[in-house]
Protein backbone atom coordinates (compact mmCIF):
# COMPACT_ATOMS: atom_id res chain seq x y z
CA UNK A 1 0.00 0.00 0.00
CA UNK A 2 1.44 2.92 -0.93
CA UNK A 3 1.60 6.43 1.72
CA UNK A 4 2.76 9.85 1.99
CA UNK A 5 5.21 11.08 4.64
CA UNK A 6 4.23 14.94 5.37
CA UNK A 7 7.17 17.30 6.20
CA UNK A 8 7.97 20.60 7.05
CA UNK A 9 11.94 21.71 7.08
CA UNK A 10 12.95 18.20 7.13
CA UNK A 11 10.55 17.66 10.31
CA UNK A 12 8.38 14.41 9.48
CA UNK A 13 5.06 15.79 10.48
CA UNK A 14 3.07 12.63 10.40
CA UNK A 15 2.20 9.55 7.53
CA UNK A 16 -0.78 9.16 5.77
CA UNK A 17 -1.71 5.78 3.54
CA UNK A 18 -3.61 5.81 0.24
CA UNK A 19 -6.37 3.51 1.32
CA UNK A 20 -9.31 5.59 -0.51
CA UNK A 21 -9.39 6.04 -3.97
CA UNK A 22 -9.39 9.74 -3.61
CA UNK A 23 -7.35 11.24 -0.95
CA UNK A 24 -7.93 15.33 -1.17
CA UNK A 25 -5.06 17.88 -0.24
CA UNK A 26 -5.71 21.30 0.79
CA UNK A 27 -6.40 24.32 3.62
CA UNK A 28 -10.20 23.60 4.40
CA UNK A 29 -10.90 20.92 7.27
CA UNK A 30 -12.83 18.77 5.09
CA UNK A 31 -10.01 17.96 3.25
CA UNK A 32 -8.49 14.11 3.85
CA UNK A 33 -5.27 15.61 4.43
CA UNK A 34 -5.57 19.11 5.82
CA UNK A 35 -2.69 21.63 5.63
CA UNK A 36 -3.41 24.49 7.49
CA UNK A 37 -1.14 26.89 5.41
CA UNK A 38 -2.29 30.23 3.26
CA UNK A 39 -0.02 28.76 0.65
CA UNK A 40 -1.93 25.85 0.23
CA UNK A 41 -5.54 26.57 -1.80
CA UNK A 42 -8.82 25.32 0.12
CA UNK A 43 -8.93 22.35 -2.38
CA UNK A 44 -5.52 22.56 -3.75
CA UNK A 45 -4.99 18.40 -5.35
CA UNK A 46 -5.86 15.15 -5.05
CA UNK A 47 -4.57 11.97 -5.37
CA UNK A 48 -6.72 9.37 -7.01
CA UNK A 49 -5.44 6.21 -6.18
CA UNK A 50 -5.86 2.48 -8.38
CA UNK A 51 -5.23 -0.37 -6.80
CA UNK A 52 -1.00 0.31 -7.16
CA UNK A 53 -0.73 3.15 -9.00
CA UNK A 54 -1.58 6.57 -7.65
CA UNK A 55 -1.92 9.88 -9.76
CA UNK A 56 -1.63 13.53 -8.26
CA UNK A 57 -4.04 15.86 -10.09
CA UNK A 58 -3.42 19.38 -9.68
CA UNK A 59 -7.53 21.54 -9.06
CA UNK A 60 -6.60 24.59 -10.30
CA UNK A 61 -4.95 25.57 -6.61
CA UNK A 62 -3.54 29.31 -6.76
CA UNK A 63 0.23 28.42 -5.97
CA UNK A 64 -0.13 25.20 -7.85
CA UNK A 65 1.60 22.32 -7.49
CA UNK A 66 5.29 21.36 -7.62
CA UNK A 67 6.61 17.15 -8.13
CA UNK A 68 10.27 16.75 -8.00
CA UNK A 69 10.36 20.73 -8.56
CA UNK A 70 8.19 20.66 -11.62
CA UNK A 71 5.31 22.46 -12.02
CA UNK A 72 2.17 19.94 -12.77
CA UNK A 73 -1.35 19.12 -13.67
CA UNK A 74 -1.24 15.62 -13.83
CA UNK A 75 1.02 13.57 -12.56
CA UNK A 76 1.47 9.78 -12.43
CA UNK A 77 3.51 9.59 -9.19
CA UNK A 78 6.38 6.80 -9.10
CA UNK A 79 8.30 6.10 -5.17
CA UNK A 80 9.90 8.61 -3.40
CA UNK A 81 8.66 11.34 -5.72
CA UNK A 82 8.54 14.61 -3.24
CA UNK A 83 5.54 16.92 -3.60
CA UNK A 84 5.63 20.39 -2.47
CA UNK A 85 3.00 22.39 -1.33
CA UNK A 86 4.37 25.54 -0.23
CA UNK A 87 6.90 25.45 2.43
CA UNK A 88 5.59 21.38 2.91
CA UNK A 89 6.51 18.69 1.73
CA UNK A 90 4.58 15.05 0.68
CA UNK A 91 7.19 12.53 0.01
CA UNK A 92 5.34 9.17 -2.06
CA UNK A 93 6.31 5.88 -0.28
CA UNK A 94 5.10 2.75 -2.76
CA UNK A 95 5.70 -0.06 -0.56
CA UNK A 96 5.43 -2.73 -3.42
CA UNK A 97 8.36 -1.16 -5.25
CA UNK A 98 10.13 -1.75 -1.33
CA UNK A 99 9.08 -4.59 -0.37
CA UNK A 100 10.54 -7.47 -2.78
CA UNK A 101 8.56 -10.73 -1.16
CA UNK A 102 5.30 -8.46 -1.33
CA UNK A 103 6.22 -6.99 -5.15
CA UNK A 104 6.75 -10.54 -6.71
CA UNK A 105 3.37 -11.69 -5.51
CA UNK A 106 1.95 -8.86 -7.12
CA UNK A 107 3.89 -9.70 -10.80
CA UNK A 108 1.50 -12.96 -10.95
CA UNK A 109 -0.86 -13.07 -13.55
CA UNK A 110 -4.50 -12.01 -12.07
CA UNK A 111 -7.49 -11.55 -13.43
CA UNK A 112 -9.65 -8.38 -12.82
CA UNK A 113 -13.58 -9.17 -13.41
CA UNK A 114 -15.11 -6.99 -16.04
CA UNK A 115 -17.12 -5.40 -13.54
CA UNK A 116 -14.57 -4.20 -10.63
CA UNK A 117 -12.64 -3.13 -13.69
CA UNK A 118 -15.42 -1.09 -15.41
CA UNK A 119 -15.39 0.87 -11.83
CA UNK A 120 -12.01 1.40 -11.41
CA UNK A 121 -11.09 2.66 -14.98
CA UNK A 122 -14.62 5.08 -14.85
CA UNK A 123 -13.69 6.48 -11.35
CA UNK A 124 -10.33 7.83 -12.37
CA UNK A 125 -11.75 9.24 -15.44
CA UNK A 126 -14.48 10.90 -14.21
CA UNK A 127 -13.13 11.18 -10.87
CA UNK A 128 -16.44 12.40 -9.20
CA UNK A 129 -17.72 8.67 -8.87
CA UNK A 130 -16.92 7.87 -5.58
CA UNK A 131 -17.53 3.68 -5.70
CA UNK A 132 -14.79 2.08 -4.50
CA UNK A 133 -13.27 -0.80 -7.09
CA UNK A 134 -12.64 -4.10 -5.64
CA UNK A 135 -10.22 -6.13 -7.33
CA UNK A 136 -11.67 -9.89 -7.36
CA UNK A 137 -8.19 -11.57 -7.73
CA UNK A 138 -8.75 -15.07 -9.11
CA UNK A 139 -5.88 -17.91 -7.94
CA UNK A 140 -5.01 -16.11 -4.87
CA UNK A 141 -2.81 -19.12 -3.64
CA UNK A 142 0.53 -17.59 -4.14
CA UNK A 143 2.51 -18.68 -1.32
CA UNK A 144 4.72 -21.43 -2.72
CA UNK A 145 5.56 -18.82 -5.55
CA UNK A 146 6.23 -16.27 -3.34
CA UNK A 147 8.74 -18.27 -1.14
CA UNK A 148 10.30 -19.86 -4.18
CA UNK A 149 10.95 -16.27 -5.45
CA UNK A 150 11.73 -15.41 -2.25
CA UNK A 151 15.31 -18.01 -1.76
CA UNK A 152 15.85 -18.47 -5.56
CA UNK A 153 17.59 -15.10 -6.50
CA UNK A 154 17.49 -11.75 -4.96
CA UNK A 155 16.80 -10.43 -8.59
CA UNK A 156 15.81 -6.63 -8.37
CA UNK A 157 11.98 -6.28 -8.38
CA UNK A 158 11.88 -3.12 -9.97
CA UNK A 159 10.43 -1.77 -13.29
CA UNK A 160 12.40 -3.25 -16.02
CA UNK A 161 15.40 -1.27 -17.46
CA UNK A 162 15.63 -0.61 -20.66
CA UNK A 163 18.07 -3.13 -22.20
CA UNK A 164 20.78 -3.63 -19.43
CA UNK A 165 23.99 -3.04 -21.53
CA UNK A 166 27.73 -4.52 -20.20
CA UNK A 167 30.12 -1.53 -18.50
CA UNK A 168 32.59 -2.45 -21.47
CA UNK A 169 32.10 -0.89 -25.02
CA UNK A 170 33.96 -2.88 -27.52
CA UNK A 171 34.67 -2.48 -31.39
CA UNK A 172 35.53 -4.73 -34.29
CA UNK A 173 39.07 -3.74 -36.36
CA UNK A 174 38.82 -5.35 -40.21
CA UNK A 175 42.35 -6.36 -40.44
CA UNK A 176 41.83 -7.82 -44.20
CA UNK A 177 39.71 -6.99 -47.34
CA UNK A 178 38.63 -3.96 -49.11
CA UNK A 179 38.25 -2.09 -45.94
CA UNK A 180 41.03 -3.18 -44.36
CA UNK A 181 41.52 -0.71 -40.79
CA UNK A 182 38.34 0.56 -40.61
CA UNK A 183 36.62 0.47 -36.70
CA UNK A 184 33.02 -0.58 -36.32
CA UNK A 185 31.55 0.42 -32.81
CA UNK A 186 29.53 -2.71 -31.19
CA UNK A 187 27.05 -0.01 -29.96
CA UNK A 188 23.62 -2.12 -30.65
CA UNK A 189 22.72 -5.24 -28.54
CA UNK A 190 22.65 -7.04 -32.05
CA UNK A 191 25.18 -6.66 -35.19
CA UNK A 192 25.52 -8.63 -38.05
CA UNK A 193 28.51 -9.71 -39.89
CA UNK A 194 29.17 -11.12 -43.36
CA UNK A 195 27.19 -11.65 -46.18
CA UNK A 196 23.44 -12.49 -46.53
CA UNK A 197 22.73 -15.54 -48.11
CA UNK A 198 26.68 -16.92 -47.98
CA UNK A 199 28.04 -16.64 -44.19
CA UNK A 200 25.95 -14.33 -41.49
CA UNK A 201 27.14 -14.04 -38.07
CA UNK A 202 25.58 -12.24 -34.76
CA UNK A 203 27.77 -10.35 -32.35
CA UNK A 204 25.15 -9.83 -29.07
CA UNK A 205 25.85 -7.10 -26.57
CA UNK A 206 25.07 -8.91 -23.02
CA UNK A 207 25.29 -7.68 -19.12
CA UNK A 208 27.98 -10.81 -19.40
CA UNK A 209 30.00 -9.13 -22.63
CA UNK A 210 29.83 -9.67 -25.89
CA UNK A 211 29.52 -13.06 -28.00
CA UNK A 212 29.15 -14.50 -31.30
CA UNK A 213 26.60 -16.70 -32.82
CA UNK A 214 26.62 -18.15 -36.07
CA UNK A 215 23.46 -17.51 -37.99
CA UNK A 216 23.87 -18.85 -41.87
CA UNK A 217 25.69 -20.39 -44.01
CA UNK A 218 27.72 -23.34 -44.77
CA UNK A 219 30.60 -22.42 -42.69
CA UNK A 220 31.13 -21.17 -39.09
CA UNK A 221 33.15 -18.52 -38.10
CA UNK A 222 36.34 -18.61 -36.63
CA UNK A 223 37.92 -17.72 -33.70
CA UNK A 224 41.76 -17.17 -33.12
CA UNK A 225 41.83 -20.07 -35.46
CA UNK A 226 39.72 -22.50 -34.09
CA UNK A 227 36.03 -23.14 -36.18
CA UNK A 228 32.70 -22.45 -33.76
CA UNK A 229 30.12 -25.00 -33.90
CA UNK A 230 26.12 -23.97 -33.04
CA UNK A 231 26.86 -22.08 -30.02
CA UNK A 232 27.04 -18.87 -28.78
CA UNK A 233 31.22 -18.12 -28.06
CA UNK A 234 32.22 -15.37 -25.64
CA UNK A 235 34.48 -12.89 -27.66
CA UNK A 236 37.84 -11.83 -25.30
CA UNK A 237 39.91 -8.43 -25.69
CA UNK A 238 41.97 -9.02 -28.96
CA UNK A 239 39.85 -12.15 -30.37
CA UNK A 240 40.37 -12.38 -34.16
CA UNK A 241 37.51 -13.67 -36.20
CA UNK A 242 37.44 -14.92 -39.57
CA UNK A 243 34.17 -14.76 -41.24
CA UNK A 244 33.39 -15.09 -45.37
CA UNK A 245 37.08 -14.64 -45.70
CA UNK A 246 37.09 -10.94 -43.67
CA UNK A 247 39.46 -11.10 -40.59
CA UNK A 248 38.93 -8.79 -38.20
CA UNK A 249 40.20 -8.02 -34.51
CA UNK A 250 37.56 -7.77 -31.62
CA UNK A 251 38.74 -5.14 -28.87
CA UNK A 252 37.37 -3.47 -25.34
CA UNK A 253 37.43 -0.31 -25.21
CA UNK A 254 37.93 1.82 -22.06
CA UNK B 1 -5.44 -29.28 -46.65
CA UNK B 2 -1.54 -28.81 -45.49
CA UNK B 3 0.45 -25.32 -45.70
CA UNK B 4 3.76 -27.45 -46.31
CA UNK B 5 7.23 -25.20 -47.28
CA UNK B 6 5.12 -22.13 -46.35
CA UNK B 7 5.69 -21.52 -43.54
CA UNK B 8 8.42 -21.66 -40.85
CA UNK B 9 7.92 -22.09 -37.60
CA UNK B 10 10.24 -21.66 -34.39
CA UNK B 11 9.90 -21.64 -30.67
CA UNK B 12 11.10 -21.00 -27.19
CA UNK B 13 10.12 -21.54 -23.62
CA UNK B 14 11.53 -20.72 -20.53
CA UNK B 15 11.06 -20.67 -17.17
CA UNK B 16 12.81 -17.14 -16.61
CA UNK B 17 14.86 -16.10 -13.29
CA UNK B 18 12.52 -15.90 -10.88
CA UNK B 19 10.11 -17.94 -11.01
CA UNK B 20 10.52 -22.14 -10.27
CA UNK B 21 8.38 -23.42 -12.90
CA UNK B 22 6.90 -22.49 -16.27
CA UNK B 23 3.29 -21.91 -16.35
CA UNK B 24 3.42 -21.29 -20.36
CA UNK B 25 2.56 -23.82 -23.04
CA UNK B 26 3.18 -23.48 -26.39
CA UNK B 27 2.21 -25.84 -29.36
CA UNK B 28 2.14 -25.32 -33.02
CA UNK B 29 1.99 -27.27 -36.05
CA UNK B 30 2.96 -25.73 -39.43
CA UNK B 31 2.13 -28.00 -42.17
CA UNK B 32 -1.35 -26.81 -40.95
CA UNK B 33 -0.67 -23.20 -39.95
CA UNK B 34 -1.67 -23.74 -36.63
CA UNK B 35 0.44 -21.62 -33.68
CA UNK B 36 -1.31 -22.03 -30.04
CA UNK B 37 0.47 -19.73 -27.10
CA UNK B 38 -1.10 -19.91 -23.49
CA UNK B 39 0.10 -18.23 -20.14
CA UNK B 40 -1.28 -19.82 -17.05
CA UNK B 41 -2.50 -18.53 -13.65
CA UNK B 42 -3.35 -19.80 -10.55
CA UNK B 43 -1.67 -21.12 -7.43
CA UNK B 44 0.71 -24.24 -6.87
CA UNK B 45 0.86 -26.07 -10.53
CA UNK B 46 -2.47 -24.91 -11.79
CA UNK B 47 -1.38 -22.22 -13.97
CA UNK B 48 0.83 -25.20 -15.87
CA UNK B 49 -2.31 -27.33 -16.15
CA UNK B 50 -4.95 -25.19 -17.38
CA UNK B 51 -2.51 -23.19 -20.17
CA UNK B 52 -1.49 -27.45 -21.16
CA UNK B 53 -5.22 -27.66 -21.31
CA UNK B 54 -5.87 -24.69 -23.61
CA UNK B 55 -3.40 -25.23 -26.00
CA UNK B 56 -3.60 -29.49 -25.79
CA UNK B 57 -7.17 -29.01 -26.53
CA UNK B 58 -7.14 -26.65 -29.13
CA UNK B 59 -4.21 -28.18 -31.21
CA UNK B 60 -5.26 -31.39 -31.02
CA UNK B 61 -9.27 -30.83 -31.85
CA UNK B 62 -8.13 -28.27 -34.52
CA UNK B 63 -5.92 -30.16 -36.43
CA UNK B 64 -8.43 -33.06 -36.63
CA UNK B 65 -10.67 -30.40 -37.84
CA UNK B 66 -9.04 -29.07 -40.29
CA UNK B 67 -8.79 -32.67 -41.92
CA UNK B 68 -12.49 -32.18 -42.83
CA UNK B 69 -13.27 -28.59 -42.97
CA UNK B 70 -11.86 -26.11 -45.21
CA UNK B 71 -11.49 -22.57 -43.01
CA UNK B 72 -11.91 -20.17 -45.87
CA UNK B 73 -15.30 -21.48 -46.63
CA UNK B 74 -18.86 -19.66 -45.30
CA UNK B 75 -20.20 -22.55 -42.72
CA UNK B 76 -24.12 -23.25 -44.28
CA UNK B 77 -25.31 -23.13 -40.37
CA UNK B 78 -24.03 -20.03 -38.72
CA UNK B 79 -22.98 -17.86 -41.85
CA UNK B 80 -19.85 -17.45 -40.29
CA UNK B 81 -16.36 -18.00 -41.91
CA UNK B 82 -15.40 -21.60 -40.75
CA UNK B 83 -11.98 -20.43 -39.22
CA UNK B 84 -13.75 -18.27 -37.04
CA UNK B 85 -16.14 -20.79 -36.59
CA UNK B 86 -13.77 -23.77 -35.35
CA UNK B 87 -11.75 -21.01 -33.66
CA UNK B 88 -14.78 -20.08 -31.41
CA UNK B 89 -15.78 -23.77 -30.63
CA UNK B 90 -12.77 -25.01 -29.77
CA UNK B 91 -11.79 -21.77 -27.25
CA UNK B 92 -15.37 -22.74 -26.05
CA UNK B 93 -14.42 -25.75 -25.32
CA UNK B 94 -11.12 -25.46 -23.90
CA UNK B 95 -12.49 -23.08 -21.48
CA UNK B 96 -15.24 -25.55 -20.45
CA UNK B 97 -12.79 -27.92 -19.65
CA UNK B 98 -10.56 -25.97 -17.23
CA UNK B 99 -13.36 -24.11 -15.78
CA UNK B 100 -14.66 -27.23 -14.99
CA UNK B 101 -11.65 -28.53 -13.70
CA UNK B 102 -11.30 -25.58 -10.96
CA UNK B 103 -15.00 -26.60 -10.27
CA UNK B 104 -14.64 -29.77 -9.12
CA UNK B 105 -10.78 -30.35 -7.55
CA UNK B 106 -10.03 -27.73 -5.24
CA UNK B 107 -6.10 -27.76 -5.99
CA UNK B 108 -6.95 -25.95 -9.45
CA UNK B 109 -9.96 -23.41 -7.88
CA UNK B 110 -9.38 -20.62 -9.98
CA UNK B 111 -6.96 -21.35 -12.16
CA UNK B 112 -6.70 -19.33 -15.61
CA UNK B 113 -5.05 -18.85 -18.62
CA UNK B 114 -4.18 -16.35 -21.47
CA UNK B 115 -4.71 -17.49 -25.28
CA UNK B 116 -3.31 -16.58 -28.61
CA UNK B 117 -3.89 -18.86 -31.49
CA UNK B 118 -3.04 -17.45 -35.23
CA UNK B 119 -4.49 -20.02 -37.68
CA UNK B 120 -3.10 -19.41 -41.35
CA UNK B 121 -4.87 -20.42 -44.80
CA UNK B 122 -5.34 -18.81 -48.27
CA UNK B 123 -2.76 -15.58 -47.83
CA UNK B 124 -4.63 -14.63 -44.49
CA UNK B 125 -3.92 -15.30 -40.80
CA UNK B 126 -7.23 -15.33 -38.31
CA UNK B 127 -6.08 -14.17 -34.81
CA UNK B 128 -7.88 -14.95 -31.47
CA UNK B 129 -6.66 -14.04 -28.13
CA UNK B 130 -7.75 -13.37 -24.51
CA UNK B 131 -6.03 -11.62 -22.41
CA UNK B 132 -2.20 -10.28 -22.41
CA UNK B 133 -0.29 -12.85 -24.26
CA UNK B 134 0.39 -10.66 -27.58
CA UNK B 135 0.93 -11.14 -31.29
CA UNK B 136 3.31 -9.13 -33.27
CA UNK B 137 3.65 -8.85 -36.97
CA UNK B 138 7.40 -7.54 -38.71
CA UNK B 139 6.80 -6.05 -41.86
CA UNK B 140 8.77 -4.07 -44.04
CA UNK B 141 11.33 -3.47 -41.02
CA UNK B 142 8.46 -2.32 -39.01
CA UNK B 143 7.04 -3.94 -36.20
CA UNK B 144 3.91 -3.65 -34.91
CA UNK B 145 1.69 -4.79 -32.52
CA UNK B 146 -1.40 -6.80 -34.16
CA UNK B 147 -3.53 -7.90 -31.15
CA UNK B 148 -4.80 -5.37 -27.90
CA UNK B 149 -4.34 -6.38 -24.42
CA UNK B 150 -7.41 -7.92 -22.42
CA UNK B 151 -5.63 -5.86 -19.23
CA UNK B 152 -6.34 -2.85 -16.69
CA UNK B 153 -3.60 -1.07 -17.99
CA UNK B 154 -4.56 -1.22 -21.74
CA UNK B 155 -8.03 0.08 -20.67
CA UNK B 156 -6.90 2.90 -18.33
CA UNK B 157 -4.64 3.54 -21.88
CA UNK B 158 -7.86 3.50 -24.27
CA UNK B 159 -9.58 5.57 -21.82
CA UNK B 160 -6.89 8.48 -21.21
CA UNK B 161 -6.08 7.93 -17.67
CA UNK B 162 -2.51 6.48 -18.32
CA UNK B 163 -0.28 7.23 -21.60
CA UNK B 164 1.78 4.04 -23.58
CA UNK B 165 4.52 5.23 -21.89
CA UNK B 166 3.98 5.77 -18.36
CA UNK B 167 2.23 1.96 -18.89
CA UNK B 168 5.35 0.85 -18.40
CA UNK B 169 6.15 2.36 -14.86
CA UNK B 170 2.55 0.67 -13.63
CA UNK B 171 2.47 -1.21 -10.93
CA UNK B 172 -0.66 -2.57 -12.12
CA UNK B 173 0.97 -4.82 -14.31
CA UNK B 174 -0.40 -8.20 -15.23
CA UNK B 175 -4.08 -7.56 -14.23
CA UNK B 176 -5.93 -9.55 -17.05
CA UNK B 177 -9.43 -8.69 -17.35
CA UNK B 178 -10.29 -11.43 -19.62
CA UNK B 179 -9.09 -14.97 -19.33
CA UNK B 180 -9.61 -18.85 -20.05
CA UNK B 181 -11.19 -21.06 -17.33
CA UNK B 182 -12.50 -17.97 -15.31
CA UNK B 183 -15.88 -17.74 -16.37
CA UNK B 184 -18.68 -20.55 -17.80
CA UNK B 185 -18.13 -18.90 -21.17
CA UNK B 186 -15.75 -16.65 -22.65
CA UNK B 187 -15.42 -13.97 -25.56
CA UNK B 188 -12.17 -14.82 -28.14
CA UNK B 189 -11.33 -11.46 -29.57
CA UNK B 190 -11.20 -13.11 -33.19
CA UNK B 191 -9.72 -10.68 -36.38
CA UNK B 192 -8.64 -11.68 -39.89
CA UNK B 193 -5.41 -10.40 -41.43
CA UNK B 194 -3.74 -10.52 -44.91
CA UNK B 195 0.05 -12.08 -44.87
CA UNK B 196 2.34 -11.43 -47.15
CA UNK B 197 5.83 -13.05 -47.67
CA UNK B 198 8.37 -12.51 -45.44
CA UNK B 199 6.13 -11.17 -43.14
CA UNK B 200 7.94 -12.80 -39.48
CA UNK B 201 4.92 -12.87 -36.98
CA UNK B 202 5.72 -13.11 -33.61
CA UNK B 203 3.28 -14.58 -30.25
CA UNK B 204 4.82 -14.10 -26.93
CA UNK B 205 3.72 -14.07 -23.04
CA UNK B 206 3.83 -10.70 -21.41
CA UNK B 207 7.42 -12.03 -20.27
CA UNK B 208 9.17 -11.34 -23.30
CA UNK B 209 7.43 -8.08 -23.60
CA UNK B 210 7.79 -6.62 -20.25
CA UNK B 211 11.24 -7.15 -20.00
CA UNK B 212 12.37 -6.50 -23.84
CA UNK B 213 11.57 -2.98 -25.69
CA UNK B 214 9.56 -3.41 -28.99
CA UNK B 215 12.28 -1.74 -30.40
CA UNK B 216 14.58 -4.32 -28.61
CA UNK B 217 12.30 -6.73 -30.02
CA UNK B 218 12.34 -5.17 -33.66
CA UNK B 219 16.12 -5.55 -33.92
CA UNK B 220 16.19 -8.81 -32.99
CA UNK B 221 13.63 -9.84 -35.71
CA UNK B 222 15.03 -7.58 -38.84
CA UNK B 223 18.71 -9.26 -37.55
CA UNK B 224 17.60 -12.71 -37.36
CA UNK B 225 15.39 -13.45 -39.65
CA UNK B 226 17.67 -15.58 -41.16
CA UNK B 227 17.89 -18.37 -38.53
CA UNK B 228 14.27 -17.89 -36.65
CA UNK B 229 15.49 -20.82 -33.93
CA UNK B 230 18.15 -18.48 -33.04
CA UNK B 231 15.88 -15.73 -33.12
CA UNK B 232 13.80 -17.16 -30.55
CA UNK B 233 16.31 -18.02 -28.52
CA UNK B 234 17.52 -14.66 -28.57
CA UNK B 235 14.60 -12.87 -27.51
CA UNK B 236 14.11 -15.14 -24.17
CA UNK B 237 17.73 -15.02 -23.50
CA UNK B 238 17.29 -10.71 -23.63
CA UNK B 239 14.76 -11.52 -21.50
CA UNK B 240 16.39 -13.13 -18.97
CA UNK B 241 19.42 -10.88 -19.30
CA UNK B 242 17.14 -7.93 -18.46
CA UNK B 243 15.55 -9.59 -15.22
CA UNK B 244 13.11 -12.86 -16.26
CA UNK B 245 11.21 -11.99 -14.11
CA UNK B 246 8.08 -14.12 -15.69
CA UNK B 247 7.86 -17.42 -17.41
CA UNK B 248 8.89 -16.25 -21.48
CA UNK B 249 7.32 -17.70 -24.41
CA UNK B 250 8.25 -17.18 -27.88
CA UNK B 251 6.52 -18.51 -31.30
CA UNK B 252 8.21 -17.42 -34.75
CA UNK B 253 6.27 -17.72 -37.80
CA UNK B 254 7.63 -16.66 -41.07
CA UNK B 255 6.07 -16.65 -44.28
CA UNK B 256 8.23 -18.29 -46.97
CA UNK B 257 5.69 -18.15 -49.81
CA UNK B 258 1.90 -17.48 -51.27
CA UNK B 259 -0.48 -20.21 -50.09
CA UNK B 260 -3.45 -19.62 -51.71
CA UNK B 261 -6.69 -21.58 -51.48
CA UNK B 262 -7.03 -24.04 -54.07
CA UNK B 263 -10.12 -23.14 -55.43
CA UNK B 264 -12.69 -25.52 -57.43
CA UNK B 265 -12.11 -26.27 -60.88
CA UNK B 266 -14.31 -24.00 -62.66
CA UNK B 267 -12.98 -21.40 -60.00
CA UNK B 268 -9.34 -22.74 -62.04
CA UNK B 269 -10.62 -22.44 -65.57
CA UNK B 270 -12.52 -19.23 -64.89
CA UNK B 271 -9.20 -17.61 -63.73
CA UNK B 272 -7.47 -19.04 -66.78
CA UNK B 273 -9.96 -17.25 -69.20
CA UNK B 274 -9.29 -13.37 -67.19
Amino acid sequence: MAKLILSMDGLVLKEIALTKERTTIGRKPHNDIQIDNLAVSGEHAVIVTILQDSFLEDLGSTNGTVVNGQPIKKHFLQNSDIIELGKYKLKYVNEAVAGQAKAADFEKTMVLRPGSVKTATAAAAAPAAAAVPVAAAAGAKHFSDTVAAQSATGAPVAPPKPAAAPQKNAALQLLSGANAGKELDLTKPLTTLGKPGVQVAVITRRPQGFFITHVEGASFPVVNGKTLDAQAHSLNDHDVIELAGVKMEFFLKT
Amino acid sequence: MTLSGALEVASCTDPGMVRSHNEDSIASDGDQGLVVLADGMGGYNAGEVASGMATTVIITELQQLLEKRVPYEIDAHSGKLVAHQLLHEQIAKANTSIYQASQSQPQYAGMGTTLVVALFYDNKMTVAHIGDSRLYRLRGGELRQVTKDHSLLQEQIDSGVITPQQARQSQNKNLVTRALGIDPIVEAEIHDYETQPEDIYLLCSDGLCDMVSDDDIGLALQTLSSNLKLCAQHLVQTANDNGGRDNISVILVRVLRDYPAPRSIVGKMMSWFK
